[in-house]
């Protein structure tokens, strides 16, 4: 497509240039890696320096064994399909699900799970909104609670024993990258999380001091066995309530 | 006779023999070490294929076939079994994705449905249907017709000998790992990322392949220039790759466990999966299927690409941009504001070259407009890219802060990515397997054109009912949960915005199950084309009348 409406000899249009990408695939892939890197490096990059997006809060602890493997059924069965973890600092929102989420509570969380959808409410401050009975009887058969309801039953949980062998090793993964876990919590895993849900476990005195004002009782109504539903409620339970916010100064978290 | 078969093996297929054994060995002493039985059942399911793979390679070799020539009587030799494969899969997983679609639609209408099973619950259900229509019913569509265009457009058989084969096979063993693994509870709970470690090692395996085959059918090409639909395939094959590798940075926690967790973790997490997530769709379902567009429609209408110029800027802006845009996903989260802005700014410069696209795509068809008349698979492609233009000026409006702060968790973004999806990526697909099974199967011509058009009507009546309920009961949804009373109490509790979505989420499902039915239609016409329709004179694999190379 050269200029032919001047009686000059037509100057070479820097449209021909582009001929370099189509005529050799290496620079075309060269040219492809560097502009698609731009965006991300300029949008990811700085998230693991900036003050607000690393910074600690008073409060924030990392799960406990319990409330980890919890936090494995949460993702195994696609809650975050429907439920999400993040309230936006909107009026109504705050106010149907409280403070609006800080990064800092979801520093230890391996994937995030703020969700995209809210087919079911937030869940992000969930914990010590409702009874253990409450969560037992609604994962059992949401319809009995609320009737309503969209939500699928989950009345398996309640009778399969938690699988929890490898949470030890777990726990070590994720101290890899960044979690604080400590290697006497990483021993103590199996003990802790059974101490969770006995409070007249003789290691209860440890696990309290491991992780401070965790919920420790039977959390399915049922003492004998350790299951699923214990987990879950465990991690639901804990949802949100880590950090206090009326000790919290957000002045300290202007961004 | 058996053992001189076995001496003249190719070196490829030496090593890839060996390297079936191999890994087939390994994933049944893992299937043997593993206490976790849904991961023990994808070993054996790997090591199955191993040996079915490797049974193929000394068969076929046992029969005397092996590599076949590059070219015969002077004419390119090309090599259509693996587009055929991947064309009747993508029909397979579009059936089997737009089904389990319609099934968690209903369940959302009718909880009972989930049945209160662990394998039938919406959580696990609907990652099955968005991996089965994107991944596997849009990536069977990318991999034939890539395989396909690259061929036709380089005048050459498509490089390598297995490793076609390789990848196709590959990833759809890939997409049957994956999907089970939702059943059974195997995932990482990332959208659109779910599957674990060991599922995505393995399917990197398979795009490394995929771009080198991809590559090294360019090398072999006759013309000097790449035309410009390749430009985007491989736009999408390696960004693809770059995004996959990134947002699933993980550390398995053990060789015999089906877990891993991410390096990355909270806000960083987020950013991660959203400039994942986002530019799934920037270079999945659109730069590839836009490269369907720049090779089908002017194919089909005979006409050439009405602007290379604007092809050019159609193509580095539009890849540029996408990347920018994923933080339109965390508006008002706890990601930092100059963020969220720069994603909301980005995605709203996106609108003009996804434009400029639509323009390209729709005036090809100038002095061929008469053509929609006759034809209804140009006209499914037509519309196709009209729906493009529309969720394309759809996502830039969504992604204003404002307007977002509306619509986010809402149904809103629901009905926005369908309309992409079923009316942009699903239409354009179907139009270019309209166009391949004839041109494939060596057949003249469709077994029946009222069929389309049966389809294009039921399936767009469909897509309309599907999308408008959804803008419904998304903003309706939105406003309720912001609506105050006089006394400046919320005036409704958040199951009463459940309640009220019912009407509208039996309408979807009702559109859902006319696409459904469509699709079905499509099927039954594409079946009795391969069977039925009169075969093609040899003119067909003439070169491309309308096509012109770039320039």
């Amino acid at each position: 497509m050269s200029d032919i409406t001047s009686g000059k000899a037509p100057k070479p249009s820097l449209w021909s240039k582009h001929k370099i990408f189509e005529t050799n695939s290496i620079i075309l892939i060269i040219g492809i890696l560097v502009v698609i890197s731009i965006g991300g490096l300029v949008e990811i990059a700085p998230l693991f320096y900036l003050k607000s997006t690393i910074e600690k809060v008073e409060g924030m602890r990392p799960y406990t064994p319990l409330e980890l493997a919890g936090r494995a059924i949460y993702v195994r069965e696609g809650c975050y399909n429907c439920h999400s973890q993040m309230i936006r600092p909107m009026r109504d929102e705050v106010e149907r699900y409280g403070h609006y989420s800080l990064a800092a509570e979801s520093m230890y969380d391996k994937p995030f799970q703020w969700g995209s959808k809210r087919t079911g409410p937030d869940l992000a401050r969930v914990g010590g909104k409702y009874s253990d009975a409450w969560q037992l009887q609604h994962l059992n058969a949401p319809r009995s609670i609320v009737p309503q309801s969209i939500m699928p039953g989950y009345p398996f949980l309640a009778q399969t024993d938690l699988a929890a062998n490898d949470i030890a090793t777990e726990m070590k993964v994720q101290s890899v990258t960044g979690v604080p876990y400590t290697k006497e919590m990483m021993e103590a895993a199996l003990d802790d999380l059974r101490a969770q849900t006995d409070p007249d476990h003789p290691k209860a005195a440890e696990f309290a001091k491991r992780y401070p004002k965790a919920n420790a009782r039977d959390f399915d109504g049922n003492p004998q066995r350790i299951t699923e539903a214990d987990a879950l409620i465990a991690y639901l339970q804990v949802l949100g309530t880590l950090v206090d916010f009326k000790t919290y100064d957000n002045k300290a978290n202007l961004r | 006779m058996a053992t001189g078969a076995i001496r003249n093996m190719t070196g490829g297929e030496s090593l890839g023999a060996l390297a079936l054994a191999v890994f087939g060995v390994a994933c049944l002493i893992i299937a043997g070490l593993t206490d976790h039985g849904g991961y023990a059942f994808h070993m054996v399911v790997f090591a199955l294929a191993s040996v079915l793979a490797f049974r193929a390679i000394i068969v076929r070799r046992y029969h005397g076939d092996g590599p076949q020539p590059q070219e015969i009587n002077g004419k390119p030799n090309y090599n259509f079994g693996p587009v055929k494969f991947a064309t009747a899969a993508a029909m397979f997983w579009g059936v089997a994705g737009f089904l389990v679609g319609l099934v968690i639609a209903l369940q959302l209408a009718f909880p009972v449905l989930n049945l209160d099973l662990p394998w039938t619950s919406f959580g696990r259900l609907r990652p099955l249907h968005t991996s089965a229509v994107i991944f596997a019913f849009g990536g069977n569509v990318l991999l034939a017709t890539s395989f396909y265009v690259v061929q036709r457009t380089c005048h050459a058989r498509l490089a390598g000998d297995l490793s076609p084969w390789f990848v196709v096979l590959g990833y759809n063993l890939f997409i049957v790992v994956a999907g089970t693994g939702y059943l059974l509870g195997i995932t990482q709970g990332k959208e659109y990322a779910e599957p674990e470690w060991y599922a995505d090692l393995f399917l990197t395996v398979v795009w490394v392949v995929y771009l080198l085959v991809f590559l090294a059918t360019i090398w072999k090409r006759k013309e000097p220039h790449i035309y410009v639909a390749n430009w985007f395939y491989l736009g999408f094959i390696v960004t693809i790759a770059v995004l996959h590798l990134g947002n699933n940075m993980t550390i398995p926690v053990s060789i015999t466990s089906p877990k891993s967790y991410i390096v990355w973790s909270g806000v960083q997490d987020a950013m991660f999966q959203w400039w994942y997530g986002h530019n799934a769709v920037g270079f999945f379902l659109t730069a590839g299927f836009l490269a369907i567009m720049y090779y089908f429609i002017p194919k089909r209408a005979e006409r050439p690409v009405y602007s290379y110029r604007l092809s050019i800027i159609h193509f580095w802006a539009l890849i540029f941009l996408y990347i920018w845009a994923g933080p339109h996903h965390l508006h008002y989260t706890a990601l930092p504001d100059w963020a969220q802005t720069l994603g909301m700014t980005f995605s709203i410069m996106l609108w003009m070259p996804s434009w400029g696209g639509m323009i390209n795509g729709l005036m090809t068809l100038s002095g061929a407009w008469d053509k929609l008349r006759t034809d209804p698979v140009l006209r499914m492609m037509v519309v196709s890219v009209a729906f493009y233009g529309m969720s394309t000026f759809e996502g830039p409006l969504m992604s204003v802060k404002a307007v977002n702060s509306l619509s986010h968790y809402t149904d809103w973004t629901i009905g926005h990515v369908h309309s992409g999806a079923l009316g942009w990526v699903g239409y354009v697909s179907f139009g270019a397997i309209y166009c391949l099974v004839p041109w494939l199967w060596k057949k003249e011509r469709l077994y029946s054109n009222r069929l389309v058009e049966w389809h294009f009507w039921i399936s767009t009546m469909g897509i309309v009912l599907y999308i408008s309920a959804m803008w419904v009961s998304g903003i309706m949804q939105g406003l309720m949960w912001r609506a105050y009373t006089a006394l400046g109490y919320l005036e409704y509790s958040f199951i009463e915005t459940v309640a009220a979505m019912h009407p509208y989420y039996v309408i979807r499902a009702i559109g859902g199950g006319l696409f459904l039915l469509g699709a079905l239609i499509m099927v039954y016409n594409l079946i009795m084309t391969v069977r039925a329709a009169p075969n093609a004179v040899e003119k067909s694999l003439a070169p491309a009348a309308g096509l012109q190379p770039a320039e």
